[in-house]
């Protein structure tokens, strides 16, 4: 009983072995930090194992957690686009274990394969969507207390 | 069973700041048996009458058990009671969840805030029942970690089936999911073409959830939605919680997707 979402589901079989063929296997602890926002992105993870937490940076406080990410998602989407600097950090909320991968690789990839690369980008913008409508849903505090009052 | 009968506050549990859990025995002869799914008009005197899922069971069999958010003045009344005070009840009125549709499938309850309620007896009867099905599982989405329904009693069912929560708003403390409750569909276990998935929760929730589930190959005919429009008469007269050719308090509130899709587009609707 098992479904099988994830970010590479996004790519045909071939596609996924020409990017996996790019990855290897790393693990971090529970609280290690992955990137901080404002870095240069220079690689992504796709999650295995484990949970890792989106968040800011907000001067003397801890970092706000805006969202979590569990296995099958993509950690890091800001190494395909210019300027190639992480919007938000990430931290690991437990053991985790991710491919990575190095990003100028699969950029130059996507650059000598149309093909691959039009996929990638697809799959990459479709976590974008996805992460944008959650976002949006989000910011409607759908949960609240109902506008204009209730009975 | 249209005129209100008059029904006793036997116990009351406060779920959150605004969220409590009225259990009611009948004074008189009871109403006939809910199902889950279907909802009651309860009167809180004299202040007027809302409609209320049936969010439990009681070990009599004769009571309600009714999960209620304070958001006006009759449910404020409401959730104000004690025990030992009386409220008036109708019903049962509108449709249960079809809990046959997912007979040797896999059942999936997705709820968003005080939407885990008309769930709850749904999973409940579930889990009492587990040779009917291949597997349970429950994703919760709420608006923080201190508005999540039956806090204990999720971690009680974590330990009989895969329970999922997320909050959009995350506390100091807080070491669970963040994010909107779409994106656990991936994290518990599920075979989508075997699949009832059921849907509680406000409508651009549930609209949301629908689609993915459909696209994950659900299908929409086994995927339900809980609907909610002003119920006034509970008897298909008034009109007023019509939705399209839906007259909801008797041809709902529980609708699937594939009849539910077109309607939810219609804006004037």
């Amino acid at each position: 009983m098992t479904t099988s979402a994830g970010f590479l589901t996004g790519l045909t079989e071939p596609q996924r072995g020409q990017l996996l063929a790019l990855a290897e296997t790393v693990r971090f602890p529970s609280g290690a930090r992955i990137f901080d926002e404002g870095e240069l992105a220079e690689r992504f993870w796709i999650a295995e194992e484990g949970s890792v937490a989106l968040d800011v940076h907000v001067p003397g406080q801890s970092p706000p957690i805006v969202e979590t990410l569990g296995p099958g998602d993509l950690v890091g989407w800001s190494w395909l686009f210019p300027p190639y600097r992480w919007h938000l950090g990430a931290r690991t909320l437990s053991p985790v274990t991710a491919r990575q991968f190095d990003a100028a690789a699969v950029r130059d990839r996507c650059a000598r394969d149309p093909d691959f690369g039009h996929a990638l980008t697809c799959a990459v913008g479709s976590v974008i969507g996805r992460r944008l409508r959650g976002a949006r849903a989000r910011l409607l505090d759908l949960y609240g207390p109902p506008r204009g009052g209730g009975r | 069973m249209n005129v209100p009968q008059p029904y006793q506050v036997v116990g009351r549990d406060r779920e959150t700041a605004d969220t409590v859990t009225l259990t009611l025995e009948p004074v008189g002869d009871p109403l006939p048996a809910f199902r889950p799914g279907q909802f009651a008009m309860v009167y809180a005197f004299p202040r007027g009458e809302v409609p209320l899922s049936l969010s439990g069971t009681t070990p009599s069999g004769t009571g309600l058990t009714h999960t209620v958010r304070a958001v006006g003045p009759v449910t404020s009344a409401l959730a104000g009671l004690r025990p030992g005070h009386h409220v008036g009840v109708r019903g049962p009125f509108g449709t249960p969840w079809d809990l046959a549709a997912a007979r040797g499938g896999d059942l999936l309850l997705v709820a968003g805030g005080v939407g885990l309620a008309p769930l709850r007896p749904l999973l409940l009867r579930a889990l009492d029942e587990p040779r009917d099905h291949r597997g349970v599982a429950l994703v919760v989405g709420a608006r923080t970690p201190a508005d999540l329904l039956y806090r204990d009693q999720c971690d009680t069912w974590a330990q009989r089936a895969p329970v999922a929560v997320t909050v959009d708003r995350p506390e100091p403390g807080w070491t669970g999911n963040v994010g909107v409750v779409t994106t656990l569909l991936d994290r518990v276990p599920y075979q989508p073409r075997n699949t009832t998935a059921y849907l509680c929760g406000p409508e651009v929730m549930m609209r949301a959830t629908a689609r993915d589930l459909v696209h994950r190959g659900v299908p929409a005919s086994r995927v339900f939605l809980s609907l909610e429009r002003t119920m006034r008469c509970g008897t298909g007269h008034c009109g007023q919680c019509q939705l399209g050719p839906l007259l909801l308090c008797r041809d709902g509130p529980v609708v699937a997707w594939d009849r539910a899709e077109a309607l939810l587009a219609v804006r004037e609707l």
